[in-house]
């Protein structure tokens, strides 16, 4: 009897003490985390020619508040994850740059029974996003750990309106098609005309064109009604004109 | 005791020599691994590296000389067995450093990896110059002697260490260099009569490198290069490797997600592409062997592509591909029905790829009768030949990724210069076509260039309407400048429209283009292409180039960095830029020549002239006046400064000429270095005061010489074959550097008679002025041309003569 109490209060004093610091901690992230929007909220701002709006949407704005950056950086980053960067999550690939997220996700005007399809999961951020904004994300990635860590990392997360899909994402995802927006990062020479097709009529793609810690530029897709394709090119840089003030 | 060994009277030159050519192999061979596992502007730092090296040893032998005098076998054969082993296992750690320079300016813990790089990589040359400082300290009077064996040892090296490349693997040569270091030491026992014991410093070096594990010697690469992005998809691997003097070319099978390579291809495009192997080479600059079967229809995707946009205007025509590759270039022109196909691809290594291993899957393009591949520069190619071409294409021959970081800032390019775009017009026929296909980068800056150089290419063909003979159309992610010979006839504009229109490309430019025709399709939230293409076209182009953010002014033999687009201007612009946006319009190519130059500096005055100052103060030397201290520091500064500005200007000057800059490298390093020993061993026979006016006046005539007529000796001998080039230019070389190596060792043995002591100072400091200028002299040649970079070493040389002559007459 006198054994078990004692691990009782053992078990009380731990407790007391170690929820204090998880909480210090979630709160620190939380903070951290509002205090990454701010930035890009100024970022976003300085680039409004790009969207034409001064700040981001409330509902993408939202969706980075609540998502937690750093449950998908790599174990030991996780003190840079709310940093305005891209970073490394290992086989040659990298989490994108906050900024760039959002802006991404800003133009895809997604929407609440939204169906999106992402090419190139990576470390799931992006679909985690796009899943707090849609009705559902199907998303394809081509390096299998990458796809197992995502897929188990999504899942207890509960981002349960996320499919990751271990496949060649050139087909897309036939069976759920047509995508009211589509992102593809994974680096590619051309836009597979399939994914094209799997497109709705009014629906957008967007690309980020670059290596993997520059994004040079992004490409917005969008087909119109009469299923004709037109596209954008846009630096999200705030670095206009081209010409110096002599 | 088992050290002391007899007493020689003479140098061990032939240790010298053998330790000389070494470490000028394993620093060649650096270039190489680096340019491997990481980028190839990284591998340009080893010149500094190893200078860097060299410089400290002064330093240290400064410090400790009287104590390493002593013990001279000792001091010599450890630093042997030190070189050799840490040549390897310096190099094997340095691989294992999280290094990523892409997260340089993400990441500040970067530069600490950077400087331990730095680190490890300047150990074996520090080991190394340490043998040759000894002897110049023991044997202050056979100075002259020793400094030959030094550098026509080096020069040995740097030319068998290219041999070498062609038969066996990089790492494969690590271990031959270290064996060879062990085989040195056994030598040196048994010359220096030492105890049989210390044979067995030479057994462990010769040993060591092929008792390592395999698994640690093996090449250990960036993950973000491309090869090994590629290798993480699942079932690739890699079939086949070759290697060269020219890279580590790779050849990776995709069995279950094709790569289906297609640059620029169409939105509208509805045909997949070929199956198609991917070719690396050393990791990066991704092309394709496409599969063939000998039906044409198959390759219907090529027609929808910008690069296709020639044959719209050429109806079967003679075509000359440049930097053929893999052959999709090829494969496109036979889909179009050219009538005859010449292709020209530098590296040997690639063709022999297509030619036989996958003959049957690439349908034996480079065999067929209607195809003639060759091996050869572009340039070279086309100075040597008289025919003329319907069309000359030259696609897409730099790798996005390199391209769009801006890495190629500091390639020399003889391919993009006005020069060369003068010979491509050439050899057009009357109505033929130059088709140039590039990356798009955003803010544009390449193809606008390329536009101007053509723009200056017609000018100087006599052309006063070039506006008329340019069209420029481009897709998301490529851009495609035609310049016609004749100018574009109204059916040729009206096939470009038309064309475009199909395929949803942008016109940017035709001779009757008007703004509304453009930015339609893929969409700029400016019509820069089309604005930059009608102000360049302009006679307001040179008010465009003062205003544009880049610089796009055309690039010319004399200052042949095309891919130079930084105007420092508006770095802090840029820099400043919020959440790094800016690293992606930075040409990186500058930022990290300039990096390099401020951390040589750093590194120099760490490892070279801190030590010496704490030194020479404590000694607080008397024989050494302030007028001596002065000479010294002037004389040998200007001197590592004029010898490395000619050597660099040189090796820009004749990678045209050699057409590789590894060949130029060599060439120039063996033809300057031997040369230069020859020069110091004959002067022995002069008296000091001869030795400097002979020296001065015949450095003076030869760079006079070669600023009047290196480009028309070029000219004349351009059509020799490769083994005649090298010779040629070993020969065109011998004058120069002969002269330029009787200063040198003539400063040091002036030292040696007024203060023998400060003779490792002067070699520190030699070093030093060595490491910085080496950079300093891509910057010089960047900004302002090699001539002014020849002249300014010219000054130099002038100036050392004349310090000679005050101190000698004091």
């Amino acid at each position: 009897m006198v054994h078990s109490s004692i691990r009782t209060n053992v078990l009380i004093i731990v407790f007391l003490t170690l929820f204090p610091i998880s909480l210090a901690c979630a709160n620190d992230y939380s903070s951290a985390r509002k205090t990454m929007l701010n930035e890009i909220q100024l970022d976003v701002k300085r680039t409004g020619f790009l969207t034409g709006k001064e700040s981001l949407d409330v509902q993408v704005a939202n969706a980075i508040n609540k998502v937690p950056r750093h449950l998908f950086v790599r174990p030991g980053d996780e003190k840079y994850a709310y940093e305005n960067r891209p970073l490394r999550i290992g086989y040659g690939q990298t989490i994108s740059q906050p900024y760039i997220v959002a802006i991404m996700t800003e133009l895809l005007n997604v929407k609440a029974d939204d169906k999106v399809l992402e090419i190139g999961t990576g470390s799931g951020y992006q679909a985690a996003i796009l899943s707090v904004l849609a009705k559902n994300v199907f998303t394809i990635e081509i390096i299998e750990p990458l796809a197992k860590q995502a897929r188990t990392r999504l899942s207890r997360m509960k981002f349960d309106n996320v499919q990751v899909r271990l496949a060649d994402g050139y087909y897309g995802w036939q069976e759920e098609a047509p995508f009211d927006a589509i992102i593809v990062t994974a680096a590619a020479t051309h836009i597979p005309t399939p994914l094209l097709e799997q497109l709705k009529p009014g629906g957008k793609m967007i690309i980020p064109v670059g290596g993997q810690f520059f994004t040079q530029q992004l490409m917005l897709i969008e087909k119109l009604n009469d299923g004709t394709v037109s596209t954008r090119q846009i630096l999200p840089v705030s670095f206009v004109p081209l010409t110096g003030a002599h | 005791m088992w050290l002391r060994g007899q007493n020689i009277n003479t140098p061990p030159l032939l240790a010298i020599f053998l330790i000389s050519s070494l470490t000028l192999a394993y620093e060649v061979l650096l270039t190489r691994l680096l340019s491997i596992i990481q980028w190839h502007h990284f591998a340009y730092m080893i010149i500094s590296i190893a200078l860097l090296g060299y410089g400290a040893s002064g330093s240290y032998l400064t410090v400790f000389q009287n104590s390493l005098i002593k013990s001279f076998n000792r001091n010599f054969i450890i630093n042997i067995c030190l070189f050799s082993l840490s040549s390897i296992v310096c190099f094997l750690l340095a691989q294992q450093l999280p290094f990523n320079p892409l997260e340089l300016f993400w990441d500040d813990t970067q530069w600490l990896w950077l400087l331990c790089l730095y680190f490890l990589l300047i150990l074996p040359f520090f080991f190394s110059a340490n043998c040759i400082g000894l002897v110049f300290l023991c044997y202050k009077n056979k100075i002259n002697g020793a400094y030959a064996a030094d550098l026509c040892g080096a020069a040995l090296g740097a030319l068998v260490i290219i041999v070498f490349l062609y038969w066996l693997f990089p790492l494969d040569i690590l271990r031959i260099i270290v064996t060879a270091g062990g085989v040195l030491v056994t030598f040196m026992v048994i010359r220096q009569k030492l105890n049989r014991k210390v044979l067995v410093l030479g057994f462990v070096t010769i040993s060591f490198p092929w008792v390592l594990p395999n698994a640690w010697l093996q090449l250990n690469s960036s993950e973000y290069k491309p090869l090994n992005q590629t290798r993480q998809i699942i079932d690739v691997r890699v079939v086949n490797e070759k290697n060269g003097p020219l890279g580590l070319v790779s050849v990776v099978e995709s069995p279950t997600i094709p790569f289906r390579y297609a640059p620029g291809l169409s939105l509208t495009n509805l045909v997949e592409p070929a199956k198609q192997l991917a070719m690396f080479s050393d990791g990066d600059g991704m092309s394709t062997i496409t599969q063939f079967n000998g039906d044409v229809s198959t390759l219907s995707y090529l027609g929808n592509m910008t690069s296709a946009l020639p044959y719209k205007i050429q109806k079967e025509p003679s075509v000359l591909i440049l930097g053929a590759s893999g052959g999709a270039d090829v494969l496109q022109a036979l889909y179009h029905s050219a009538k005859t196909i010449e292709a020209v691809e530098l590296n040997k290594q690639v063709v022999a790829l297509v030619k036989n291993e996958y003959s049957d899957f690439s349908g034996d393009i480079y065999n067929r009768d209607d195809v003639h591949i060759h091996v050869a520069e572009a340039r070279s190619f086309l100075e040597t030949t008289d025919q003329r071409y319907d069309l000359i294409q030259m696609a897409l021959m730099d790798s996005y990724a390199a391209s769009s970081a801006g890495l190629y800032a500091l390639n020399e390019s003889y391919l993009y210069t006005v020069e060369a775009m003068t010979l491509y017009l050439q050899r057009l026929t009357d109505n033929g076509v130059l088709a140039l296909t590039r990356w798009i980068k955003l803010p544009p800056r390449d193809t606008l260039k390329l536009l101007a150089t053509a723009k200056q290419s017609l000018w100087e063909r006599g052309i006063s309407n070039p506006e008329r003979h340019i069209a420029l159309i481009r897709s998301w992610n490529t851009a495609t400048l035609l310049i016609k010979r004749n100018p574009l006839s109204v059916s040729d504009i009206q096939n470009i429209i038309k064309f475009c229109r199909v395929h949803s490309f942008d016109v940017a430019y035709h001779p009757n283009i008007s703004e509304h025709d453009t930015n339609r399709h893929n969409i700029l939230p400016q019509r820069y292409y089309f604005e930059g293409a009608k102000a360049i076209l302009s006679s307001q182009a040179e008010q465009y180039f003062d205003h544009y953010k880049y610089d796009l002014r055309p690039a010319t033999d004399d200052k042949p960095y095309f891919f130079n687009f930084l105007k420092w201007e508006f770095l802090p612009e840029i820099v400043n830029l919020p959440a790094n946006q800016g690293l992606s319009l930075i040409e990186w190519g500058s930022i990290v020549l300039v990096l390099t130059l401020f951390q040589a500096l750093f590194a120099s005055l760490l490892f070279i002239l801190l030590p010496l100052w704490f030194y020479y103060r404590r000694q607080n030397n008397k024989t050494t006046t302030g007028h001596l201290k002065l000479f010294i520091i002037c004389y040998f500064t200007l001197l590592g400064a004029a010898f490395m500005f000619i050597e660099i200007a040189f090796i820009q000057k004749f990678i045209l000429f050699l057409s590789h800059p590894t060949y130029a490298i060599a060439v120039v390093l063996t033809g300057f270095l031997f040369s230069a020993g020859i020069g110091s061993l004959t002067s022995k026979r002069w008296s000091m005061l001869r030795s400097i006016q002979i020296s001065i006046s015949g450095i003076c005539i030869c760079i006079v010489i070669y600023l009047a007529f290196l480009s028309n000796i070029f000219q004349w001998l351009i059509s020799v074959n490769e083994i005649g080039k090298i010779i040629l230019s070993l020969l065109i070389i011998f004058p120069l550097a002969f002269f330029m190596g009787i200063p040198f060792p003539l400063g040091l043995n002036l030292l040696g008679k007024k203060s023998p002591s400060t003779i490792p100072w002067a070699w520190g400091i030699n070093g030093c002025a060595s490491v910085v200028s080496a950079i300093a002299a891509t910057l010089v040649a960047l900004n302002f041309g090699f001539t002014i970079v020849i002249v300014m070493a010219l000054v130099f040389y002038l100036l050392s003569g004349l310090l000679f002559l005050r101190n000698y007459s004091h």
